[in-house]
């Protein structure tokens, strides 16, 4: 049928790992929010999500990185890392290889993307999946963009990713939701882990709630590393995102939580 | 290269649970798994005594290295610190993207 939901959030693996060094009252407002936002994309009864992560070394390393790849099997598997760790029980989830054989076949009209038949998910995709479908009922999607080892793809083409995902969601039956996880600004896993931008962060969600494209697009990837840390180049999930929606943005929480490393932030998108 | 050789391996040991049981169990067994790589002196003596510090300060992704560090089991706040105390030993981060931007006692996240 087309896309019947789009959103962004965080999914720093601090987020459920380390929830119990957390200040009890923002976490919880947070994963109030997260939870929320679940119920949003749920409601509009999706068939599929496609969750357009940034991952971290859990499937694409170097050796041949892809610039976009997308999921293309009828199971997957995550957490990849130690669970306890991530405190998100390791399992598998539910996949449509068919649908991503279709949605692949349309993006590819304009993206070269990779396609995946095996995918370990890490907490890029596990720690959203465990606030928004917490009974992995849905068949997802995994996408990712490479924002880890750079080259990596320019900004305007994240874009052009987003809409190529838009004009696949259009092209069948299925109802589909978009979630795109990912930064905002943040230094993870370094000794800055907790350092975020807070006033780069709200300006970067200012612009993507007005879906505003050249404002969005306008940042270099040395000004990104700069004021957003080497996590702020998971932006380009949010990009994809906002050009497949082409609606304004909701944004439900954006707030940081040092110990989890990043501003989080839960927000949805119309689907114009 | 010879980065490139650390994280692949980081990358393969933190995937795969056969691999992970090779390094664990040391000797000959780790030599072996560890001969798979392109790697210097330098660079095998920090893996093989787990010196997260020398890991962040060679300049391996923290994403790889955060995983590493779970894996020989080192709490979170003590992984924070190793890297700091790895740049006070070793000097600043040589390569990469995952630079130390704090200062050596400033604990950003409380920890």
């Amino acid at each position: 049928m087309s896309l019947v939901f789009a959103g962004v959030c965080s999914h720093a693996p601090g987020i459920t790992g380390r929830a119990q060094m957390a200040d009890p009252k923002v976490r919880d407002a947070f994963y109030e929010q997260f939870y929320r936002m679940g119920e949003l994309m749920r409601a509009t009864q999706p068939d599929a999500v496609m969750v357009v992560a940034a991952e971290h070394f859990a499937n694409f390393f170097m050796n041949n990185m892809p610039a976009y790849a997308v999921g293309m099997a009828d199971y997957y598997e995550g957490p990849i890392e130690d669970p306890e760790w991530l405190a998100i029980e390791r399992r598998r989830v539910p996949g449509n290889a068919d649908l991503s054989e279709r949605l692949i076949k349309e993006i590819m009209q304009t993206v070269d993307v990779a396609y995946a038949q095996e995918w370990k998910f890490d907490h890029g995709i596990m720690v959203p999946l465990h606030f928004l479908t917490p009974k992995y009922d849905l068949d997802v999607i995994p996408v990712n963009i490479n924002c880890q080892g750079p080259p990596l793809t320019p900004l305007h083409r994240a874009w052009a990713f987003g809409e190529a995902i838009r004009r696949a969601c259009d092209k069948v039956p299925e109802r589909i939701a978009l979630i795109g996880t990912g930064g905002i600004s943040h230094w993870p896993c370094t000794p800055d882990s907790g350092k975020v931008n807070i006033e780069w962060d709200r300006t970067f969600m200012d612009r993507w709630a007005a879906n505003d494209r050249e404002a969005m697009l306008s940042y270099t990837d040395m000004e990104t590393y700069r004021d957003g840390g080497q996590g702020g180049f998971e932006i380009r999930t949010f990009i994809s995102v906002a050009a497949a929606a082409r609606g304004k943005g909701n944004i439900l929480f954006c707030e940081p939580i040092p110990i989890f490393a990043v501003t989080c932030t839960a927000a949805t998108m119309a689907v114009e | 290269m010879s980065l490139y050789g650390v994280q692949k391996f980081l990358y393969e040991v933190n995937r795969n649970p056969d691999d992970q049981r090779r390094y664990h169990e040391g000797g000959a067994v780790r030599d072996e798994l560890l001969a798979r790589y392109d790697l210097n002196e330098e660079e095998l003596e920090a893996i093989h005594s787990g010196d997260i510090g020398k890991l962040y300060v060679l300049g391996v992704n923290g994403q790889l290295l955060m995983h590493f560090a779970g894996l020989l089991g080192v709490p979170w706040a003590d992984y924070i610190q190793a890297m700091r105390d790895g740049v006070k030993k070793y000097g600043p981060v040589r390569a990469g993207l995952y630079a130390m931007t704090t200062q050596y006692d400033e604990k950003v996240a409380g920890v």
